[in-house]
């Protein structure tokens, strides 16, 4: 019977299937699922890699040396991995590679949508999209053979809404393809000059081959209808669009880059009106309109956010669907927030007493920006915090840092912390750092990372000592405090804000969700001694909740996870413990 | 097997269980034999944000969202959460609200009010609207946190789905010793909105 599964399990189970012995990744939605899913499947390798320009090294040296090798990040972590890619592209493999992107158009759980088919062009390397999960699995297949009939990486670019959803799955067997053999060869892998301009001259043909496969692969289609219109589209676009116009003709391009001219030509000659249709950026429309082609795109769909059936609809036959349902009413907004009992409510509650300059980082900590914490000054990209630090201070002097933290989470500073911390050190900055030590990478769903001590498989490995880590770079000062001990976190953290050095603090405290024992003690408010000043309500904790009738704070038993921070908030001592 | 497609909206906060409830359908709708797309919400929103599920089934579907005004039923773990997702209701369609008060954080802190008898204004506007404490309810089979499935039931009833099947698909995924709970919690569930409907 066919399974249901969300795309990024398709993917690994196509990546199993294809003799895959290789996956490495670092987690990030909406990526996460694919590289774990694979850890699944006994006697394969797979593993966390500390970010993704590691992880896709991994998976080159793996290729090179003859595994098929899957490596999956999201869409900003290819820009970490960029490096390598595109050299990567130079050398080829040994046995296939294939590379997942996972876009997430709409931003659902990213700090930007940049639309990565743009690195396939760049790189010059194919990209494949599938539009549901059979196709995920069945494309992820193909594209192992791809990439070693080609000697090339091969991008598989998903988005949020297709690694997402469950689609229907027919699996197939794995094949056992075993591992190529290893020869060196020195002037296909080493990138020097001498080398790297014959490898050029391959990679100039490569793409020029793979633009007649292109032309023939069946991992495009024409769907003939009414010629009227003929639209050209990719991955879960082409589903919205079968959905409100399943009349219409239809190319449908599994493989986004490069494309086959020829093809899309003589379409174009059938049709009255030629649209294209792609989430994000004009990628194939821009190439059509080079080939001098009349095609409509850009003008007719937003660049901006994910797309829909409706807005297809609206745009194309010029019917809202969305009539409203009549409740004339505001509803008020749900943004996401820190857990009840969350470690680094405590950080930012401080921060924002202080008034401090914050540069923060990605993370669930990144929601420390958001009302009532308000406690972010910048977030840009994981470990962009503490570089970010010393430039706060170097343009505005040391007096100035006195006033600034970064702010970064273990995961993340592992992933990309180190290196401007060594140039806090290197280049004399006064920088205070806090690391947000929750022992998991959380907002992915707390995947383990070198500072764990645990492997993907939950498996024990030698734990990363970041105190010690820190002190190797150079940092003398480096405390290690719990942020949810509010007076003693102030106390050390202005400590070392007024040094002129740099220095680290570790707030180290388990993420609440990875607390299994329920609380020993329970909270309550006394009415009597709550006098309406809200300060406990302004740390934004679903466990306190504010009730206008009487004017009082009100513990819910039901979320609250007795952390202690809002006692330590009220300066009455209304909250008090029910022990038991 | 009918043609059309449904469309099953379930609404929520991050953390209050959706994703088991939109999976039991989903496996459900598999066994007996449809084509089925499930969207779900991974990631930041799962903290404590608004979350929405959405089950299509039918002989061949493509969308794996649902377009506006084309849901057959809107299932709320949240009342607030209800009236967000609203304009999704085909006309005609049902609503199911758990009777549950989540404040979302601008209403904690008192920036604005939560508008308290939202699931009245939503049964008068929505006459297939039927609103239930399923937490109370889970609690009396023995766990409040099987509120999800007590949902599950009431909405097997709304889109009248085979009970053995669903008793199937909350084996294959909920553990062994929560298993009699579940199983109650379901039941529980559906006889409540059978008895709604024979109200009606
Ligand atoms: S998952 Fe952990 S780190 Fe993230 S908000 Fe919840 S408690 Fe905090
Ligand atoms: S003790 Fe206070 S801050 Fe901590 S979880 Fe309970 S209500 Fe929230």
């Amino acid at each position: 019977m066919k399974k249901l599964m969300i795309g990024n399990e398709a993917i690994a189970r196509g990546a199993y299937e294809a003799g895959a012995t290789v996956a490495t990744a670092y987690p990030g939605t909406p990526s996460t699922e694919i590289v774990s899913t694979f850890a699944d499947y006994e006697g394969l390798y797979a593993e966390w890699a500390p970010n993704e320009k590691v992880a896709l090294e991994v998976g080159v040296g793996a290729s090179i040396g003859g595994a098929r090798t899957l490596v999956a990040m999201k869409h900003v972590g290819v820009n970490v991995a960029a490096d390598p890619l595109y050299t990567f592209s130079y050398t080829g493999v040994n046995a296939g590679l294939v590379l997942v992107s996972a876009d997430d158009p709409g931003m659902h759980s990213s700090q930007n949508e940049q639309d990565n088919r743009g690195y396939g062009r760049f790189a010059k390397m194919p990209v494949i999209e599938p539009a549901d999960s059979q196709e995920a699995l069945d494309f992820t297949r193909l594209a192992f053979d791809i990439s070693e009939e080609f000697d090339t990486p091969v991008m598989l670019r998903v988005t949020t809404r297709l690694s997402h959803s469950q689609t229907l799955v027919e699996t197939g067997e794995r094949v056992e393809v075993g591992l190529k053999s290893y020869k060196k060869d020195a002037p296909k892998y080493v990138m020097l000059p001498g080398f790297a301009r014959l490898r050029h001259v391959e990679v100039e043909k490569r793409i020029l081959q793979l633009k007649e496969y292109a032309e023939t692969t069946d991992l495009n289609r024409m769907e003939w209808g009414d010629k009227s219109i003929g639209i050209i589209t990719s991955g879960v676009s082409y589903q919205y669009l079968r959905e409100v116009m399943p009349e219409v003709s239809v190319l449908k391009l599994g493989m986004v880059n490069p494309l086959p001219e020829k093809l899309i030509r003589s379409f174009a000659a059938e049709v009255d009106r030629l649209i294209v249709l792609e989430e994000l950026e004009p990628v194939i429309e821009e190439q059509l309109k080079a080939w001098g082609l009349k095609v409509e795109g850009k003008e007719l769909f937003t660049l901006l956010g994910e797309y829909s059936p409706e807005m297809i609809e609206e745009v194309l036959l010029g019917v809202s669907s969305g009539k409203g349902s009549g409740l004339d009413q505001e509803i008020p907004p749900r943004p996401p927030l820190m857990c009840p009992g969350c470690p680094h409510r405590g950080v930012f509650h401080t921060l924002k007493k202080m008034k401090l300059h914050v540069m923060g980082d990605i993370g669930c900590y990144t929601l420390g920006a958001l009302s009532p914490l308000d406690g972010m000054d910048a977030c840009v990209c994981m470990g962009a915090s503490i570089g970010m630090s010393l430039g706060m201070e170097k343009a505005n002097g040391e007096d100035f840092a006195r006033k600034v933290v970064a702010v970064i989470g273990d995961s993340t500073f592992v992933h990309s912390g180190i290196t401007p911390l060594i140039d806090v050190v290197y280049n004399q900055g006064t920088s205070t750092v806090i690391i947000l030590d929750n022992d998991t990478t959380a907002m992915t769903g707390h995947q383990d990372h070198p500072a764990t001590g645990k492997t993907i498989r939950n498996l024990p490995t030698r734990k990363l000592d970041l105190p010690a880590l820190v002190k190797a770079i150079g940092i003398e000062h480096v405390r290690i405090v719990d942020p949810l001990q509010l007076d003693e976190f102030r106390q050390t953290l202005e400590e070392e804000l007024n040094r002129r050095e740099a220095s680290v603090i570790i707030a180290k405290r388990p993420c609440a969700l990875l607390v299994k024992k329920a609380p020993d003690k329970e909270f309550y408010v006394d009415p009597e001694l709550c006098k309406s000043c809200k300060l406990c309500i302004k740390i934004g904790c679903t466990g306190i909740y504010w009730v206008e009738e009487n004017r009082k704070a009100v513990i819910n038993p039901n979320t609250c996870v007795a952390c202690g921070l809002c006692p330590q908030v009220c300066t009455f001592e209304a909250i008090k413990i029910v022990e038991g | 097997m009918p043609k059309q497609t449904t469309n099953v909206l379930i609404v929520g906060v991050g953390g209050q269980g959706t994703l088991l409830t939109s999976r039991i359908i989903a496996q459900v709708a598999v066994q007996m034999g449809y084509d089925v797309k499930v969207s779900e919400i991974h990631g930041m929103a799962q903290r404590g944000g608004s979350v929405v599920s959405q089950v299509r089934y039918g002989e061949r579907v493509y969308s794996p969202i649902i377009k506006k005004s084309d849901a057959d039923i809107l299932l709320a773990f949240e009342k607030l959460e209800a009236a967000r997702w609203l304009d999704y209701l085909k006309p005609g369609g049902k609503v199911i609200i758990n009777d549950e008060r989540v404040d979302p954080l601008p209403v904690m802190s008192g920036k604005l009010k939560y508008p308290v008898d939202i699931d009245k204004r939503i049964a008068n506007l929505i006459p297939d609207t039927t609103i239930v404490d399923a937490t109370r309810m889970a609690e009396e089979c023995g766990n409040s946190r099987a509120a999800n499935v007590v949902l599950v039931g009431m909405l097997a009833a709304a889109i009248n789905i085979p009970a053995e099947e669903v008793e199937n698909a909350i084996r294959e995924m909920v553990p062994a010793k929560a298993l009699e709970v579940n199983l109650k919690a379901f039941r529980e569930g559906q006889k409540y909105l059978s008895a709604t409907l024979n109200r009606l």
